[in-house]
């Protein structure tokens, strides 16, 4: 019984291995692992929360669950860009914690084998920790997403609140 | 599942029980103690109890656990076969509790995550030494013969004077016999033919045996034996022993439990339970109000909406009911704790309880033990004088400390009342002053709650020496923060001399609650309403701002500082009308504030929701307790007054509330 169970899990961590969901910010393609995405849905109203980062959008209601909403755009600093019904927000789940994550437009779902992803060049810049590597696919390229980086948040974005309040009263 | 998962269900099935055994067997031993006696229901509960300990310790490979439990057991067992006299009760019983209190330590290294790996050796075998003394002791018990000879057999003297001698040869020395010099006098025969031959003998051998060797001796016709024991010598004690058992019996009576109508259940199936449900109550809003459906004229669809409202709301009643636990094993706690502390700091404590049964959510029971312990380490430390300082104040001996729980509306009640030295005001403000906790502040212009207060503050404590239970100065703060974190308030009255009285106001429940919905902007907030004290349409000349800017409104006569919510919660834009906006004045511990909203949307019941995991660990947000959904599936964020007066305290409004320090 649990030897057919274990298949099965086995079975079905294949079938999403190499397997990464792309998405578009402006003209770059980002790619993130299958495995980590929970759902994709349209925009949909936001509740604002005040005196969260500029990058978190809010909250939204997804079926009773209410989940943050990142707006990745913001999250690497680029500009805000109005959200259009090909807005989407790609809900995932890392380490119990589920996310929504707001992005141009979703576009399909990859396969990038190992061999054909390369490490990130060293630089020695902030957002180059977003990316745990460069996969090819054909003549393009993707990045590939370290998603528990992507919601660390700490270090020095989070220093000058630090000092103005006291998180752990 | 996995046989890791497996063994973890086990292990947390296991400490629960076992807790659950540990609570009960510490309330029947104070019984116990408090009567002086073991009842016999009491040993057989007892009994029960411990050998579910043992075995299921046992089933779980905790050596140390079921070796305690094993010889507690073991003591237990004999007292069932022996009663026990009352000298070596008080030692008994202080064997039984550190036993117990073993298995509780080892218990709780279990639910810390460690292995119990205490040592059980010195107490078990304390339990065996005591248990070989005692057996000793009861074993060789004291009988009474009388014997009778074959009538007509001559000479009773002579026979009886072999029988001592076949005795004698068998183990059996009497200790003494009627008539004594059996030999000596003729008279001797008479005697004996009569009133038969009297002897007492001390045997470990059972009553049977040495009735069957008496028989066995020639010309033996009749032998009465009975054991004899001291208590039962005096027939008198034999009755009041009687009177005291039957008394301690009708109470276990009482407090029989039908328990094959109890299961256990996980609390996490609980809360998802909870959830659910409120998300039904979401959903059968979202259903009956929707937007589409307000213009059907359809008396079918009116009828089936409010039936369907109806099992909801019935739905939700039961599902909070079956959160609520009763106070009773909280307030027992107490009862080891006023014990053990009264031996130690030799004062004479009597713990009251009243209304044990009134219940309160699961969740905030957990959050109340910690600081109600405080409170009632505190009374009886600081608060209880000793006996000589009491009857020297013209008082009872034994203090009282009173444990009251009550009901009141959404909340409950719960006082911590005792009868001891009462709270020192001028004490408390000196040493508030020293410890630079107040600042600028006259002692004739505070209230005495004001004063009383200052004992919650953080680094505070007017005890000089310091004990074992309480007097490092932390503990009422922490005990006070625990409180308000449930959203419950502490209130102290006190009479120097007299006494001192907490009181603990309590939600019920922290899942529902009476929400008042309104507009910011574009955004919806929910103010609780139990914090609400009115609302209105400010008038522009009532206003003021001080030169920093702080706006302030006047109202009969008394000034409030002015929150403007879009300013608060917005980008920091400079937002709201006060022409068109709506004051909503807030009370919590006695501070105000007017909150500038929009528009009031309505009252309504909102199940609380925390903010997702995730924005807590980002961030504490000042103000804000949870969020909810509202019928149209919006999210309304709910306000948290507490800290909106902090944060507006803190930056803003020093004029009005600097009273207090801090951090």
């Amino acid at each position: 019984m649990y030897n057919r169970l274990d298949q099965e899990e086995q079975h079905e961590d294949d079938a999403q291995k190499d397997k990464y969901l792309t998405f578009a910010l402006g003209d770059e393609e980002y790619g993130i692992e299958i495995a980590h995405v929970t759902e994709i849905i349209g925009i949909q109203s936001i509740t604002e929360v005040p005196q969260l980062p500029e990058f978190m959008m809010g909250i939204i209601n997804l079926r009773g669950k209410i989940i943050p909403v990142m707006d990745v755009r913001l999250r690497f600093r680029k500009r805000f860009r109005d959200y259009n019904d090909r807005t989407c927000i790609i809900v995932i789940n890392i380490k119990e914690l589920s996310i929504g994550l707001i992005v141009d437009r979703v576009a399909e779902v990859i396969s990038i084998p190992r061999s054909d992803i390369v490490p990130p060049p060293d630089m020695k810049q902030e957002g180059s920790r977003y990316i745990q590597g460069i996969g090819k696919v054909g003549e393009q390229v993707k990045l590939l997403l370290d998603c528990d980086e992507l919601l660390n948040y700490y270090e020095v974005e989070s220093l000058h609140e630090a000092g103005q309040h006291n998180t752990g009263g | 599942m996995t046989e890791q998962q497996q063994a973890e269900l086990y292990l947390e099935m296991y400490v629960f029980e076992s807790e659950q055994l540990i609570g009960q067997l510490e309330a029947i031993l104070l019984e116990c103690e408090k009567s002086g006696s073991f009842a016999s229901e009491a040993v057989d509960e007892i009994f029960r109890s411990m050998h579910t300990l043992k075995g299921s310790a046992a089933m779980m490979q905790f050596a140390c656990i079921s070796e305690v439990a094993h010889a507690i057991e073991d003591l237990f067992y004999a007292l069932r076969l022996n009663p026990l006299d009352s000298d070596s009760f008080g030692q008994l019983f202080e064997l039984i509790l550190t036993g117990l209190d073993f298995i509780k330590a080892e218990t709780l290294k279990l639910r810390q995550g460690h292995e119990p790996d205490g040592n059980a050796e010195s107490i078990v075998a304390g339990i065996k030494s005591f248990l070989d003394y005692w057996n000793k002791a009861e074993t060789e018990r004291e009988y009474m013969a009388v014997v009778f000879f074959d009538e007509g057999c001559q000479m009773e003297n002579v026979r009886a004077y072999n029988l001592l001698r076949q005795l004698a040869d068998r183990g059996l020395e009497p200790l003494f016999y009627e008539p004594v010099g059996i030999l000596e006098g003729e008279d001797t025969v008479d005697i004996i033919r009569n009133e038969g031959f009297k002897l007492n003998l001390c045997s470990a051998s059972p009553e049977e045996d040495i009735r069957d060797c008496l028989h066995s001796i020639a010309f033996v016709r009749e032998v009465q034996l009975r054991p004899v024991s001291h208590l039962q010598s005096d027939s008198q004690v034999t009755a009041v022993a009687d009177e005291d058992f039957k008394e301690t019996a009708s109470q276990y009576e009482r407090r029989d439990i039908p328990a094959q109508t109890l299961i256990s259940v996980n609390v996490g199936k609980l809360d998802q339970l909870m959830d659910l449900v409120g998300e039904l109550v979401i959903a059968e809003a979202m259903v009956t109000q929707h937007e589409e459906l307000k213009d059907i004229a359809s008396d079918h669809f009116q009828k089936a909406a409010v039936h369907l409202r109806k099992i909801t709301g019935e739905l939700q009643n039961i599902v909070m009911s079956i959160r609520m636990v009763p106070l009773a094993t909280t307030f027992h706690k107490m009862h080891r704790i006023v014990r053990d502390m009264g031996k130690k700091l030799d004062k004479e404590v009597d713990i009251h309880i009243i209304g044990e049964e009134t219940e309160v959510d699961k969740n905030i029971i957990e959050h109340i033990a910690d600081p109600l312990m405080h409170l009632v380490r505190n009374a009886v430390d600081h608060g209880m004088e000793n006996t000589q300082e009491r009857l020297a104040a013209g008082k009872t001996a034994i203090g009282s400390l009173t444990l009251e729980a009550r009901n009141a509306g959404s909340d409950v009640i719960i006082l911590v009342r005792d009868d001891g030295r009462g709270l020192d005001k001028d004490k408390i403000f000196n040493r508030a002053v020293a410890h630079g906790l107040i600042i600028g502040r006259e002692q004739t212009d505070m209230s005495d709650r004001e004063i009383f207060n200052l004992i919650f503050l953080p680094g505070f404590s007017t005890k000089e020496n310091v004990t074992e239970y309480s007097g490092r100065g932390v503990g009422m703060d922490v005990a006070f923060k625990n409180i308000e974190n449930v959203g419950g308030s502490i209130a102290i009255e006190s009479v120097k001399g007299e006494g001192t009285v907490i009181s603990l106001k309590i939600p019920l429940t922290l899942a529902i609650i009476d929400g008042m919905n309104v507009r910011v902007g574009n955004s919806r907030y929910t103010i609780p309403t139990t914090a609400i004290q009115e609302s209105f349409k400010p008038r522009l000349t009532d206003t003021l701002v001080d030169p920093v800017g702080n706006e302030m409104i006047m109202l009969r006569g008394e000034c409030y500082p002015i929150l403007r919510l879009h300013e608060q919660f917005g980008k920091g834009e400079r937002g709201g009308n006060l022409n068109d906006g709506v004051l909503v004045v807030v009370e919590q511990e006695e501070r105000r504030l007017c909150l500038l909203v929009d528009e009031l949307l309505g009252q309504q019941q909102v199940v609380v929701k925390t903010l997702p995991a995730y924005i807590r660990n980002l961030k504490k947000i000042n103000g804000l307790a949870g969020c909810t959904l509202l019928g149209d599936g919006s999210i309304s964020l709910i306000l948290d007054v507490a800290g909106l007066m902090d944060t507006n305290g803190a930056a803003k409004g020093r004029l009005h509330q600097g009273i207090l320090k801090r951090e």
